[in-house]
């Protein structure tokens, strides 16, 4: 039994090595890509579509209100990035579904690096909306002493990021070999539909939260005095 | 070194048991609360099913965040466990 995996090695030179994680990755990443090149192919605009783009225009419609409803304003700016990392997510979790399919999110590296990527993206939105000096005025907000507060509050929450994806993935996957090695017949499907349940909560609880970050780190100074809402601290 | 890393086995394990076992408990408590409120608000104004759910799904992944830290750290006594690998390559490097 492994804990991630990581620890699958299918071609090994020196030190450089291919384990489940990165192919798997590669594979979702392949799949996606080429899908939404060949839906995107050949659009329509009247009535008759092809149902691949039905599917495509309701993905996007369902991100863009769901974005919307957090509180960013203008949706389009943020899909790209968003969007992503809630695809990527989703396509890993429900693809465990193929027998030999390792979710590569069940690695602690390729969360950490999604997190990663909510911690540089945040600032980044934030300094573009408003501005160097606006968006570091936000980390001295009520008064001075809230900076360490506030630089802690950043760093644990892209952890809490990382290791909530993590351990919900890997412990789908330790809980199902657990348990086809216990009760082989019918518990372990009932285990795996709880598991895609929970990747997809997890898929959609982690886009919504860097949707809740990147609106925390645009708006905290146009909304004047009233209405800022808190930054959830995980 | 043998009494050592029979020390070490008995720690981790009953450790990994004792962690997320009240690891569980807590978020358990926490997550029921949280969703009989959001299940009374829900039947109180059914127009702000939407926000209500989304909040409820949030505040419930930050909530089950903290079980899962506990299961990661028995995860971690258990199979991947620092102290037992360091006490192995001690006796067998011996």
């Amino acid at each position: 039994m492994h804990l991630t995996p990581d620890a699958i090695i299918y071609w090994q030179h020196g030190f450089v090595k291919l384990n489940a994680t990165i192919v798997f990755t590669w594979g979702v990443m392949l799949v996606l890509a080429i899908g939404a090149k060949l839906i995107t192919r050949k659009l329509s605009t009247d009535h008759t579509r092809s149902r691949w783009q039905n599917l495509l225009e309701i993905v996007v419609t369902a991100i863009l209100k769901q974005i919307e409803e957090v509180g960013l304003r203008q949706p389009e700016k943020y899909i790209g990035f968003l969007g992503t990392l809630f695809l990527f997510v989703a396509t890993t979790s429900l693809a465990t579904v193929i027998p030999v399919f390792e979710p590569p999110t069940g690695s602690l590296s390729t969360t950490a690096a999604l997190a990663l990527c909510v911690f540089v993206a945040v600032p980044a939105f934030g300094i573009v909306e408003q501005g160097m000096r606006g968006y570091l005025k936000s980390y001295v907000e009520p008064t001075i002493i809230m900076l360490p507060f506030n630089i802690i509050g950043e760093i644990s929450r892209t952890l809490a990021l990382a290791v909530r994806l993590f351990g919900n993935m890997m412990s789908g996957a330790m809980i199902l070999a657990i348990l086809l090695s216990i009760t082989p017949f019918i518990f372990p499907i009932i285990m795996s539909l709880l598991g895609l349940l929970t990747g997809m909560v997890q898929a959609y609880i982690f886009s919504i939260l860097a949707a809740v970050y990147i609106a925390a780190a645009t708006r905290s100074s146009k909304a004047g005095t009233g209405l800022k809402p808190a930054p959830p601290t995980p | 070194m043998d009494y050592m890393t029979t020390l070490i086995a008995v720690a981790s394990i009953s450790i990994a048991g004792i962690t997320t076992s009240f690891g569980c408990l807590g978020p358990a408590l926490a997550e029921g609360r949280a969703v009989s409120t959001a299940l009374s608000s829900l039947a109180q104004q059914p127009d702000a099913s939407s926000t209500i759910t989304r909040t409820l799904f949030v505040g419930l992944a930050m909530i089950e965040s903290t079980a899962i830290y506990c299961f990661v750290v028995s995860m971690i006594l258990i199979f991947a466990n620092p102290f037992w690998n360091h006490a192995i390559t001690m006796t067998t490097g011996k």
